[in-house]
């Protein structure tokens, strides 16, 4: 039943170009006189669950800023599924099929859960200034549907119904987590970036969460792209690790062949004396 | 799809039913009674005239409320668009442009009489989409600023509206020597509304102006509380929260600004034309900074986002102004022994006002809910405000 098996390749077949759903050539970002993120070109299989790891200060979060548009790339282009979205608007990139999570929560604090959702499916929905003050059928109909599809999403990531209409802030930690996933799934993407998912929470809510990782990706056949810190969620779940060490990427594979890359090791631990 | 189908059942479920019905049947008994006010009064009764004005600065306020209370954006040039209104109504119904004669849908007795003149509903749309486009323009260099930025370039824009409007009898900006707002003489008289159903428009009976203004009043409630359940609605909200994470949820924040600030631009406008044809003329003087902070005022004391908050607060200030402080509280200094006007200090009773009500309700009369858990619970990731509130 799932899309992502029926057109998705295998964790370890070999990937071709048209198979990735993003792909970055020699993506650079200069800060001042500081290169936060140093030419990197990388590839997503479609369908897969990729993570990209590295000491703090790496440059992960500036990567994926630049995919999602709220940095321009110094240079390099972002190529996702087969259009040239660098620099794009990050409005127009979510349009797309780009969603993301934030490593500091960002939701918003003065909405309820279900409202939060609605607001991640703003770029699917209809409605004009006129259609808002007017409210034909056909913006009442997306009203409905799309507080319906809120809590169907709502209850999909795992939040308890009695949450739903509570405002986000109100929610426990991981709960808000899932409510940002939820948001996230609103727009509909093919792929998810998610910004350190388990950052804050404990052992078994990360097994958890790792758990439903493969459910996002198994029965919405969305690609799914992590930053993590976590090694025993990242040797769980990808399928694909790059590594990114002072702005460069310095290893990419799966777990196996990253965890016995020396450089990796000297990245993490440092040199052997 | 069973449980698709359960949901919407549920949710009305869920639903309180009275309170609801309560605030409707509320609602209801407020309009029968605002609608009928004008026969409790004489049809010239200074207090219909002071009614007619607060219902006015209700959808003066109402559109303040779009951009400072839904979008976060604080403008502090709102009279700008009270004037360029105020100026149309000034332009297309009066016998300002002599040199013209043009006459649409107006009645027979502006029929002869020189210059522009239009029918009043017609103004109403001009004045709307005027104000709405100088709202875009407002709101393009603003767009990248945040916070105080965003308040010190349209302080600035009001400012030069207002500039404008008093050097305006010759030139714009310096350039040419055209007549455009007949400076510090101002433009009179202009035409009175002539509008099918309702008795003729005069100085002496006030009761149609009243119910104009009131169905224009009524008319942007609706509008802002569909405006504010809407897609468009949580979007503002959206970008007033976080603006990052609204971007990164697909919401386009240029387009969403620009229409918070034209839409509240178009509510001023069309106020504006209105209250240029109650007074029968557009004074440039009228438009100065004070103007924007009266109305940035009404929805503070009402409660920042909150519609009914918004109306309550602009009616009770409105009141303030033209009936409490020259009326009933102007003998009071000099009863005591003091020689001084209290009109002189209205706006040091304003300033007062606030401070007391930044002290003792800080939230607003009637707050919005969102803003009303910022206050109470210390969420909107403001810890400034949990500590106050300790």
């Amino acid at each position: 039943m799932s899309t992502a098996e029926a057109s998705g390749p295998s964790p370890s077949a070999p990937v071709s170009s048209a198979d990735a759903i993003l792909e970055t050539q020699g993506l650079t970002k200069i800060f001042g006189g500081l290169v936060a993120v140093d030419d990197v070109s990388f590839r997503v299989p479609r369908g897969s669950i990729a993570t990209i790891i590295g000491p703090n200060g790496a440059g992960k979060t500036t990567f994926f800023n630049m995919l999602t548009g709220l940095y321009k790339p110094s240079f390099g282009t972002v190529i996702f599924d087969g259009k040239d979205c660098t620099a794009k608007r990050p409005d127009l990139i979510t349009a797309a099929g780009v969603a993301r999570t934030f490593q500091n929560i960002r939701l918003f604090g003065t909405m309820t859960a279900v409202e939060n959702v609605v607001v991640g499916r703003h770029a699917r929905m209809k409605g004009s200034i006129f259609g808002a003050i007017f409210r034909p059928p056909y913006v009442r109909k997306a009203e409905k549907e799309g507080e319906e599809e809120a809590r169907e999403l709502l209850s999909f990531v795992g939040i308890h119904k009695r949450w739903h209409d509570q405002l986000a802030s109100n929610l426990p930690y991981g709960d808000q987590r899932r409510v940002e996933i939820a948001r996230a799934l609103g727009s509909n993407p093919k792929l998810l970036l998610l910004d350190e998912p388990t950052a804050g929470m404990n052992p078994s809510e990360s097994a958890e969460l790792t758990k439903f990782m493969h459910k996002v990706r198994d029965e919405r056949g969305v690609t799914l792209l992590l930053i993590e810190h976590d090694m025993k969620v990242v040797m769980g779940v990808s399928e694909q690790i790059t590594v990114i060490d002072h702005g460069e990427k310095i290893a990419e594979g799966d777990p196996q062949e990253v965890r016995n890359n020396p450089r990796v090791v000297e990245a993490y631990l440092g040199k052997q004396g | 799809m069973s449980t698709a189908a359960l949901r919407p059942s549920a949710l009305r479920g869920r639903l309180p039913g009275t309170p609801r019905t309560q605030s409707r049947v509320l609602a209801t008994v407020i309009v029968v009674v605002a609608v009928l006010l004008p026969y409790f009064y004489d049809d010239g009764s200074p207090f219909i005239e002071d009614c007619t004005i607060a219902l006015a600065y209700v959808v003066m306020a109402l559109g303040l409320n779009v951009v400072v209370g839904f979008a976060g954006l604080l403008d502090l040039g709102y009279v700008a668009f009270f004037a360029i209104g105020a100026y149309t109504i000034g332009w297309f119904a009066s016998g300002f442009f002599d040199g013209q004669d043009i006459h649409i849908g107006v009645a027979e007795q502006f029929q002869n009489l020189p210059g522009i003149h239009l029918n009043f509903l017609l103004i109403l749309i001009i004045a709307g989409i005027l104000t709405a486009l100088a709202g875009a323009i407002l709101g393009f260099p603003t767009l990248r600023l945040r916070g105080d930025y965003i308040a010190i370039v349209t302080l600035a824009f009001g400012e030069i509206i207002g500039r404008t409007a008093i050097n305006g009898d010759d030139g714009v900006f310096g350039i040419g020597h055209f007549n455009l707002t007949n400076g510090r003489q101002g433009i009179n008289p202009i035409d009175k509304p002539d509008l099918p159903f309702i008795a003729p428009f005069t100085t002496l009976n006030l009761r149609p102006w009243y119910w104009l203004a009131l169905a224009l009043a009524l008319l942007f409630v609706f509008v802002n509380v569909h405006l504010r359940d809407s897609r468009l609605g949580r979007a503002w909200i959206a970008v007033r929260e976080d603006e990052v994470a609204a971007v990164s949820m697909g919401i386009p924040t240029t387009k969403v600004k620009l229409l918070a600030y034209s839409t509240g631009a178009a509510h001023g406008g069309i106020a504006g034309a209105f209250i240029g044809a109650f007074y029968e003329q557009v004074n440039a003087d009228q438009f100065a900074f004070s103007f924007s902070i009266f109305v940035l005022a009404m929805i503070i004391l009402g409660g920042l986002g909150s519609i009914w908050g918004v109306v309550v607060g602009a009616i009770a200030l409105s009141f303030i102004n033209t009936r409490l402080i020259p009326d009933v509280l102007n003998g009071v200094p000099g009863k005591i022994g003091l020689d001084f006007d209290l009109t002189q200090l209205g706006f040091g009773i304003f300033g007062f006002l606030l401070v007391i009500m930044m002290i003792l309700r800080p939230q607003g009369l009637i707050p919005e809910k969102r803003h009303r858990a910022e206050f109470t619970e210390g969420i909107g990731g403001d810890e400034t405000l949990v500590e106050v509130h300790q």
